[in-house]
């Protein structure tokens, strides 16, 4: 039995009135790709920050690598290190060139020197390919290339875990490839991922389970295959048909295939 | 604290003569300021050169300079014209400078669609400019307006180096007649406050009232 | 004749105006140096606390804002040496430049910090910074960025009003004119030649100003946009 590297317990959310998360549970094994599906507004990017406690969670636990990371006694900021996070709208650091954005946190929180920092952080922008692109400030890169940095950037900091918020959302359609692409070849290397995502092409190629979450709480989790083809509950079939209809067979074209 | 409260009874009736130097102050520089504009936007080569001169070298000089620069002119050009003629004059020289400038960036923010399009329904320039331009202008101005409008109200204290009997000169006569200062200044600076206060909120009401909605 | 006359006497008063012109600058580079010392700590406390403190630094940034320099002046030099604070008139001419420009650079700071968006603090923090080393490394950069236009007018301003504390006689350049005009009585030749330094300088700095903007400017934080005009 592998112990899960991820463990989320009964996490609650509320907003004022608004309950967000109720009482969501799920573990993640080493190595997992798994993608959080669902319609928008049902807390799946409060979820993921509920995880990192960018956003804190009412009530609930979390643990990584059995340290609970709700525990009061927990270093957050050393937690972090350890969780990457892709947000939907990058937030790359405009002040600094697509090279000082990965490696700023190298120096300043892992305390590197700064001529290893930078041999590390060209490394990770060639992986990502962009080293040519390294002295760019984010306004002279597109947004499908913002997004490939702020995979490096977390990457620099050798998470355990990746969090993508929906890191294609605010790409134009021809620019998602190249970000999905980057994304899979991580699941091939066998990161452990949780992402929030809406291209299920993507989600039924690449994750290892789906996770579908509605009225902040988990409705149904399997392996894609059954998830797509033979949904348990009827509102992850209403859902799925909801989608098939807006994007038709566009959802599955956008990744380049690759089998496993 | 009675001597404070002395001071207050005693200065402000001379608010009356600050809000009067800074109205008309104003008043000059929205007029003024708008015609410089207009010239440096729609003006021909020359005019564009003379407006943009004058709007350069008033807004390099400071306020206290051009208040003496006109009190000296008019002394001997126009002898027997009051300091508070003189107050208006100068700070009015000063915010026509510094209005031209606003009105010009909020022209300019308009775009040239507005004139294409006032042109192509058979407007003349100078119509399109009066009914379709600087409507819209004005509006765009007012934050920056107030801003304008808080300084040359706060700079009116300076016409009181040449005479000007507002607030400023009114609290120093009677700090200097009972040789008691500081709280003839607070109570100055209180009168002060109070009416970039008032002016604030006002134009702020103003901003509300007449945005451009878009 | 006179026109020459006039070149000469002008040539001649150059050499004392420009020792007005120094003190100028000592004035606008101290006032402005100190005043950014007090400001960042000012919009810190402003944008980041609530309380007392927030209040107590409101009210400061308020009072200065709201009242004329000039009076701000006389209430330093001829109102506190009632309670027994006495300073010489370049002190101060210091002191009230400096607590009236720390008020203003403290808006602007504080303007510039709530324009830097809040993903990207949650970067930082996400990338496991401290709060703090998130503002030193990842906010404050982009803000001081930000509010260098409206800090380019602040030193242009600053120029201009520091020939207010002509008033309580401190020796810069307007004062140094006054008292050359009251001592040989040519009213033009002089107020002409003040002006003259003044637009030189002010055109000087003003164009130094666009030069450092645009060397420290960085694709994407633009900032021409949010120009002021002074």
């Amino acid at each position: 039995m592998v112990e899960p590297i991820l463990k989320v317990e009964d996490i609650h959310k509320a907003y004022g009135k608004t309950e967000v998360l109720r009482g969501v549970s799920l573990h993640v094994l080493p190595g997992e790709v798994i993608v959080i599906i669902g319609p928008s507004g049902t807390g799946k990017s409060t979820l993921l920050r509920c995880i990192n406690l960018l956003t804190p969670p009412d009530k609930g636990r979390v643990w990584l690598e059995g340290v609970e990371v709700t525990d009061k006694a927990t270093d957050i900021n050393k937690v972090r290190e350890r969780i990457g996070m892709v947000f939907q709208d990058f937030n790359l650091f405009n002040h600094l060139t697509a090279l000082q954005n990965v490696r700023l946190a190298l120096i300043k929180v892992k305390g590197m020197p700064v001529k290893e920092a930078t041999d590390k952080a060209m490394m990770e922008l060639e992986k990502v390919g962009l080293g040519d692109k390294a002295d760019n400030y984010p306004a002279e890169l597109s947004g499908g290339q913002k997004q490939r940095v702020a995979i490096a950037r977390s990457l620099a900091m050798e998470p355990k875990v990746m969090l993508f918020d929906e890191p294609t959302s605010a790409l134009d359609p021809e620019l998602i490839g190249e970000v999905l692409e980057v994304m899979q070849n991580l699941a091939e290397e066998g990161m452990t991922m949780l992402i929030v995502s809406h291209e299920m092409g993507f989600a039924r190629e690449v994750a290892d389970r789906i996770i579908f979450l509605e009225g902040g709480v988990v409705v149904e989790d399997g392996p894609p295959e059954q998830l797509f083809t033979k949904p348990q509950h009827p509102r992850t079939r209403e859902f799925l048909h909801k989608l098939t209809e807006l994007y038709g067979e566009h959802a599955e074209s956008r990744t380049r295939r690759r089998r496993r | 604290m009675d001597y404070f409260i002395r001071c207050l009874k005693f200065i402000l009736p001379a608010a009356e003569v600050t809000i009067l130097v800074t109205v008309a102050s104003l008043a000059l520089g929205v007029l003024f300021g708008l015609l410089l504009a207009v010239a440096r936007i729609y003006g021909r080569p020359g005019v564009r050169l003379a407006a943009a001169l004058y709007s350069r070298v008033v807004r390099s000089l400071p306020s206290l300079v051009m208040i003496f620069i006109v009190f000296f002119t008019m002394v001997s050009v126009v002898p027997g014209a009051s300091p508070l003629v003189m107050a208006v004059v100068a700070l009015g020289a000063c915010t026509t400078a510094y209005q031209s400038e606003i009105f010009r960036g909020a022209i300019q923010s308009l775009g040239s669609g507005q004139m294409l399009a006032a042109r192509s329904l058979g407007m003349s320039r100078a119509a399109a400019i009066r009914f379709v331009i600087i409507p819209q202008a004005l509006r765009l101005a007012i934050p920056a307006w107030s801003n304008e409008a808080a300084i040359v109200l706060k700079d009116s204290s300076l016409a009181s180096a040449v005479g000007t009997v507002e607030l400023l000169r009114r609290s120093q006569h009677i700090a200097a007649a009972n040789h008691h200062y500081l709280p003839a200044y607070l109570a100055c600076a209180l009168i002060y406050f109070c009416l970039t206060f008032l002016t604030n909120r006002v134009l702020d009401a103003a901003e509300k009232r007449f945005r451009l909605r878009t | 004749m006179t026109f020459v006359r006039d070149l000469v006497f002008m040539w001649e008063i150059l050499p004392e105006l420009l020792k007005g012109l120094v003190v100028t600058f000592q004035l606008t580079t101290l006032a402005l140096v100190t005043g950014v010392i007090l400001a960042v700590p000012v919009a810190l406390v402003r944008k980041y606390t609530r309380g007392p403190l927030n209040w107590l630094a409101t009210a400061y940034v308020e009072i200065f804002r709201g009242t004329p320099l000039l009076v701000q002046l006389f209430v330093v030099y001829y109102g506190l040496p009632e309670l027994g604070i006495v300073f010489d008139r370049f002190t101060a001419a210091w002191a009230a430049l400096f607590l009236n420009s720390a008020a203003y650079q403290s808006e602007y700071i504080r303007g510039a910090i709530g324009a830097v968006s809040e993903g990207q603090l949650i970067a930082a923090r996400a990338l496991g910074m401290k709060p703090l080393a998130a503002f030193r490394w990842v906010v404050m950069p982009q803000a001081l960025r930000l509010a260098l236009p409206a800090w380019s007018n602040e030193v242009a301003y600053m120029v201009k009003y520091v020939s207010v504390v002509y008033l309580i006689g401190a020796m810069e350049l307007f004062t140094r004119g006054q008292i050359i005009i009251s001592r040989t009585l040519k009213v033009v030749p002089v107020l002409l030649e003040v002006a003259a330094i003044y637009i030189i300088v002010v055109v000087a700095i003003t164009r130094v100003m666009d030069y450092v903007e645009h060397r420290f400017s960085i694709p994407g934080l633009e900032t021409s946009g949010m120009r002021r005009e002074f």
